[in-house]
């Protein structure tokens, strides 16, 4: 027979369980920063056996490797100057058009470079966590990108890291718009549990016009993405709801598998 | 209650927690991350006191949920669920079979998500849930049951290279012994 005192103890596991459950938010986000606190030790030392190969190989790099590649950044960097002082006469032009308009002036975007240390546990959701937190200036909603693209939103933030809550996860809704010629415009919303880089983009115009390979961007409505961040390109589409409006499914630029570094932008 | 053994599992938990947030080589081969706290909880079940499996469901319970979306403390429900019901029957299960260890690491690796899973629906959570996500319970089961035998493999190595071990008995017992002396006549 099962003994009283075994009963006591379900009950106490029963008990905390419950408590930690209907714990305000604020509370639950304070006791998962302390005991996330727990495991630093062990971010460190997997960060310093992700690094040791790498200066490992470093050490051993011959030096003509070394001064082929210092030979490859100087040509990249001439490139990149060039490019930099083309950009800055387009968007001083830019300003002026929109001056002469009366538009407001768009700010240049601010972005810092954050390491992903962290993956979801669990297969029900796709977040990450980053080494930026609110000590860095980051805060709740603040779009994240790789150089491919869109790759999710800031969704908490504790001192010292953040989770992200990545596209095609339920909770990361973004209103994009397809670049086509009538810019049909939808929501994209949760992909396949499997493959991370199809994403359903839903609400499309009943006539819209989509063509496999056409680019999807931001659209800027909903206040969280700015306009024109790239998200990725429609790889088919379909009518839903008796022609009601139309579903497609997106190729995200951005290769969210295997995720190492993303840049934080502050609009 | 042997602590030792009791830390070892919860040291044990707790590198399992830091592992699967960490690695992505079973997500990326497999399209599935791998959960090693049930088949744990089989081991503590069959080996180790009450104190030890509350432990077990409360700090693995909230050790994976830190490092995931979850809200904190759904997990310690499922735990304690495939803990509990193990550790009422422990006396008529053959726990030092490999068979019957994958079979427990088998129904626990199977119970354990589709629990949480339920939990956070019935608490109006939008989850990622599809057909894929037959696949990746499938994958869950598989890896959770051939898990189990080599977590008990693992553990009894570790117990028998840390832990206590009795001194063994010896045939000889001083106070046994048969005197021998002339006798005085």
């Amino acid at each position: 027979m099962f003994k009283q005192k075994n009963y006591l103890a379900l009950g106490a596991v029963v008990f905390v369980a419950i408590v930690l459950l209907s714990l305000p938010t604020r509370a639950t986000a304070r006791l998962k920063l302390a005991v996330g606190s727990w495991f630093l030790p062990l971010f460190g030392l997997a960060g310093a056996a992700q690094q040791l190969p790498a200066d490992l190989a470093d050490s051993v790099l011959p030096r003509r490797e070394l001064l082929k590649q210092v030979d490859n950044l100087r040509r990249e960097n001439q490139q990149l100057r060039s490019q930099s002082v083309q950009s800055t006469a387009i968007a001083r032009e830019n300003d002026q058009l929109r001056a002469l308009f009366n538009w407001q002036r768009q700010s240049p975007w601010k972005l810092k470079l954050a390491n992903v240390v962290m993956r979801d546990p669990a297969n029900w959701w796709r977040t990450v966590q980053i080494d930026l937190g609110s000590r860095d200036g980051l805060r709740e909603n603040l779009p994240v990108i790789t150089d491919a693209g869109l790759v999710g939103r800031v969704s908490s933030v504790s001192l010292t890291r953040s989770q992200i809550v990545l596209l095609g996860d339920p909770n990361c809704h973004v209103s994009a718009l397809v670049e086509n010629a009538a810019r049909d415009m939808g929501v994209l919303i949760a992909g396949g549990t499997l493959d991370t880089s199809l994403v359903e983009l839903t609400y499309l115009a009943s006539s819209a016009n989509l063509k496999p390979g056409q680019s999807v961007i931001t659209s800027g409505l909903g206040g969280v993405f700015p306009k024109g961040i790239p998200i990725g390109q429609i790889v088919d589409s379909r009518s839903v709801e008796y022609g009601l409006y139309t579903d497609a499914r997106v190729k995200l630029n951005a290769n969210l598998g295997s995720l190492e570094q993303v840049w934080v932008l502050f609009p | 209650m042997n602590f030792f053994q009791a830390i070892l599992i919860l040291a044990f938990a707790f590198l399992a927690a830091f592992g699967e947030a960490t690695l992505a080589a079973p997500r990326a081969l497999l399209g599935a991350q791998v959960d090693l706290l049930p088949a744990l909880m089989v081991y503590a079940a069959l080996n180790s006191g009450l104190p030890t499996i509350a432990l077990l469901a409360v700090l693995g319970g909230v050790w994976f949920d830190t490092l995931s979306a979850n809200p904190l403390g759904v997990s310690i429900l499922p735990l304690a669920v495939i803990g509990w019901p193990i550790y009422w029957r422990r006396d008529l299960i053959l726990h030092d079979l490999p068979f019957a260890q994958f079979v427990l690491g088998a129904a626990a690796s199977a119970i354990a998500p589709a629990l949480t899973m339920l939990l956070l629906l019935s608490g109006g959570k939008d989850l990622l849930v599809g057909w894929g996500t037959l696949w990746q319970w499938s994958v869950m089961t598989a890896v959770g049951a051939v898990a189990t035998p080599f977590i008990f493999s693992l553990m009894a190595a570790c117990n028998r290279t840390l832990g206590y071990q009795p001194q063994p008995e010896i045939g000889f017992r001083p106070d046994r012994e048969i005197k021998r002396s002339r006798r005085k006549l």
